[in-house]
């Protein structure tokens, strides 16, 4: 029996899983309270996605340890759209192409599975034609996109601009951007940053993925966390990033295996 | 083992029930006087008996066709009933006359053979094993001198139509199963538009095979006079029984100057069960002659089931400026085979055929879309436009394209596109982080595919295919 006294909206205790036969995750530790920004740094490799998807409910991963608290319930025992509905938003590092789907349709249908879920009525097209407008303000994207394809022909940019669109519909209670801004230029980069921040709120929390330290001027975290072969190795303040950028992860990961902290 | 998507379970075919009821049948077997005695039983003119007794002797010199991307154990030919018929007055007056089980029947697969229930705007010819037993809105369409009746009966009461027609698009010899039932067939549809007509009403007929050990060998005539037109609709289903079921039909379209004929088909025989026992043999030859100048013949075809399916409805554009068009949905799931496509022969000036194919493949199933267009030497100016999309869903399912082109006059011109796409784990996952469920997404995905064939359907017709399709693919994955 879980009770939830705090206002933690994610625990994550000693999580492994595997990919096939392989370990990826090796003990993943981490707790985000509500308001919290959170960024995810580490090289590449190092399980990033992996932990973020995982959390998602991937059915390419399989857990063999550890324990997810969401929201006082245990996240790891709900299908991946109930995840979903409950408020686990993942913006996907690499956006798949949905030829054939309407981006409008896709929306509607996501945004009424969410209400439903929610004991909600489901709005109708027209209501949605008008809320949608709205959040494409929040995004700064044209209209135009809705009657494409889901993603499809969109440019990097693009397509991650839509990720965004989708985390300000669905108002997640937690999202998790992985590496949401590779890929955009220095305007879109601002315009995304300024979305997300619009969307923060302290009844929610955020985590970023990313590599650059530039983001996190925009998305000012809480916390900063050092992914490293499968697990956190290192937790900081916002200043942490900016000694990465200088001195890279190796100090980090020196310190991590000889279990001194520099 | 990442299996989410890859196990499946079979829908329940709700169409499998089967009807008893008393059926004149005669033995096993197909020889001479077999067809002597389908013949005799169907009162025909002599010059109908003479056609099958041809068609009978070249086949017997004919071998099954093995190129197809099929494989089945032999048929024994001797082993199948070629006559079944529910046993019912000889000639009916009314449709108040039409045994109730067999209008329940029809009923229950949805099709109502009543008049006064006119849902829409649809005339049915109703088909059961071998005969028509009901056909509706005949005097409506009379009127405006349609013809729409059974062919066993168009043989008696407009045999110069019939003979000046009947395997003039298919000759009695083209191809191993259309040789079959050229000497065989028991019944069908026959569809006649007079000059300048355009017909009043949707016509349909609807194939229902009852009887487990006979085979179903109907034939389909259609004619549209000069500038008339017409849409023409043909759905079908089966009970399930473990064993296979032959399904050989011939269906031929001819239109003449300006004339227009629509043919659309919503296939929905048994396809077996999910490890492939049962299910229908649909060996079928579906061609349209565009006899006349500016003629069009438009086929659009949404295949559900079968066990097997050999099907290449085709267009044999002879009039200048004719067209030809074809779209189609196939779906296989579990253990079906499908080998479809289509023939485009462009032979007049300035002719123009489009080909839209929609291949789905789930479970175990293997789909092949086979074409052929070709170009004749005095076909100036002609055009060729073909997509050719395959869907895997899951990771055993198979799909295969062979297109082949002919070209023969340097001023035509081929176009052709292909693709490959694939409902996997990682495009329903990106829906289940949404919220969407699996099922959803699917049938998101599969009417987005099949969009450009839907929108060609008759639109009572466009839902029903949308939703037929959902149907089979539920439970494909998770
Ligand atoms: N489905 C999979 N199959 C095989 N290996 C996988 C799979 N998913 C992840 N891996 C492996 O797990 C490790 C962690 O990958 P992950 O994508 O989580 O890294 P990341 O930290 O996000 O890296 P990047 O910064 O490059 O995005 C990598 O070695 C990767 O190859
Ligand atoms: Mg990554």
């Amino acid at each position: 029996m879980i009770i939830d006294h705090s206002n933690v909206i994610l625990s994550v205790k000693n999580l492994t899983a595997n990919v096939d036969e392989t370990p990826i995750l090796k003990g993943m530790n981490l707790e985000v309270k509500a308001g919290e920004i959170h960024a995810i740094m580490g090289p590449n490799g190092s399980g990033k996605s992996t932990f973020s998807k995982v959390l998602a409910g991937h059915p390419a991963y399989q857990v063999t340890g550890g324990e997810v608290i969401f929201q006082g319930q245990d996240l790891l025992a709900l299908e991946p759209e109930e995840r979903a509905r409950s408020g686990i938003f993942l913006a996907f590092q690499y956006p798949l192409e949905i030829p054939g789907v309407s981006n409008l349709d896709f929306l509607r249908v996501a945004y009424n599975s969410k209400r439903k879920h929610q004991g909600l009525e489901e709005v109708d097209a027209f209501d949605f034609d008008e809320l949608i407008r709205e959040k494409l303000g929040i995004v700064k994207m044209d209209a135009s996109f809705l009657s494409r394809s889901v993603n499809e022909g969109f440019s990097g940019g693009e397509k991650k601009r839509n990720e965004i669109l989708q985390m300000a519909l669905l108002e997640p209670k937690l999202a998790i951007l992985d590496e949401t801004d590779s890929g955009l230029d220095i305007d879109a980069l601002r315009i995304v940053a300024g979305g997300v921040n619009q969307l923060s709120n302290p009844e929610n929390a955020i985590v970023v993925i990313t590599h650059y330290q530039r983001l996190l001027e925009y998305i000012v975290p809480d916390y900063i966390h050092v992914t490293a072969n499968g697990r956190i190795i290192r937790t900081g303040g916002k200043e942490l990033a900016l000694e990465l950028e200088e001195r890279g992860y190796d100090w980090v990961l020196e310190a991590a295996a000889t279990g001194v902290a520099s | 083992m990442t299996t989410t998507v890859t196990s499946l379970v079979n829908q329940p075919y709700k169409y499998g029930f089967v009807t008893d009821i008393e059926s004149d049948v005669i033995p096993r077997g197909l020889s001479e006087d077999v067809v002597r005695l389908i013949s005799s039983k169907k009162n025909e003119p002599e010059f109908m008996l003479e056609f099958r007794l041809k068609a009978y002797r070249q086949w017997l010199k004919m071998a099954e066709p093995n190129w197809a991307e099929v494989g089945y154990p032999a048929i024994d030919y001797q082993n199948i009933i070629y006559y079944s018929a529910p046993k019912q007055k000889e000639k009916l007056n009314s449709l108040e006359e039409v045994d109730p089980t067999l209008l329940e029947t029809f009923e229950k697969l949805g099709i109502s053979l009543s008049e006064q229930k006119r849902l829409s705007n649809v005339a049915v010819d109703a088909i059961f094993d071998s005969v028509s037993v009901a056909t509706t809105f005949r005097e409506k369409l009379a009127k405006d001198g349609v013809i729409f009746c059974s062919i066993s009966e168009a043989m008696r009461e407009y045999p110069e139509l019939v003979q000046k027609y009947l395997g003039s698009v298919v000759p009695v010899g083209d191809n191993y199963f259309a040789a079959l039932n050229s000497a065989v067939f028991s019944d069908g549809s026959f569809v006649y538009i007079p000059k300048g007509t355009k017909c009043p009403m949707e016509l349909s007929t609807y194939f229902r095979i009852n009887n487990g050990d006979s085979g179903q060998f109907e034939r389909t005539l259609i004619v549209a006079e000069a500038g008339s037109s017409v849409s023409y609709l043909e759905g079908c289903t089966a009970p399930m029984f473990d064993t296979n079921q032959l399904h050989a039909a011939v269906v031929e379209l001819v239109a003449l100057d300006d004339a227009e004929i629509k043919y659309s088909t919503v296939q929905n025989w048994y396809a077996g069960d999910k490890d492939g026992k049962g299910g229908i043999y649909n060996f079928v030859t579906k061609r349209g002659l565009c006899q006349g100048v500016n003629s069009k013949i438009s086929w659009t075809q949404v295949e559900t089931g079968s066990a097997i399916t050999w099907k290449y409805p085709s267009c044999v554009l002879v009039g200048d400026n004719s067209v030809g068009e074809f779209y189609s949905v196939a779906l296989t799931n579990n253990c079906q085979q499908a080998d479809t496509g289509t023939k485009m022969v462009h032979i007049g000036k300035n002719t123009r055929s489009t080909i839209i194919s929609k291949g789905i493949s789930a479970g175990r199933s293997e789909n092949s879309y086979r074409g052929l267009v070709k170009i004749g030497p005095k076909a100036d100016g002609a055009r060729n436009y073909s997509q050719c999309d395959s869907m895997l869903i899951g990771d055993n399912a198979g799909a295969n394209t062979f297109p082949y082109i002919q070209v023969q006059n340097h001023t035509a011109k081929v176009e052709h596109e292909a693709s490959t796409s694939k409902i996997g784990e990682d495009q329903l996952f990106f829906f289940a982080q949404r919220g969407v469920s699996s099922e959803d997404a699917i049938s998101m995905m599969i009417s987005g595919f099949c969009k450009d064939v839907f929108n060609q359907l008759p639109m009572e017709f466009a839902v029903e295919a949308d939703r037929l399709l959902s149907l089979k693919l539920e439970g494909s994955v998770g």
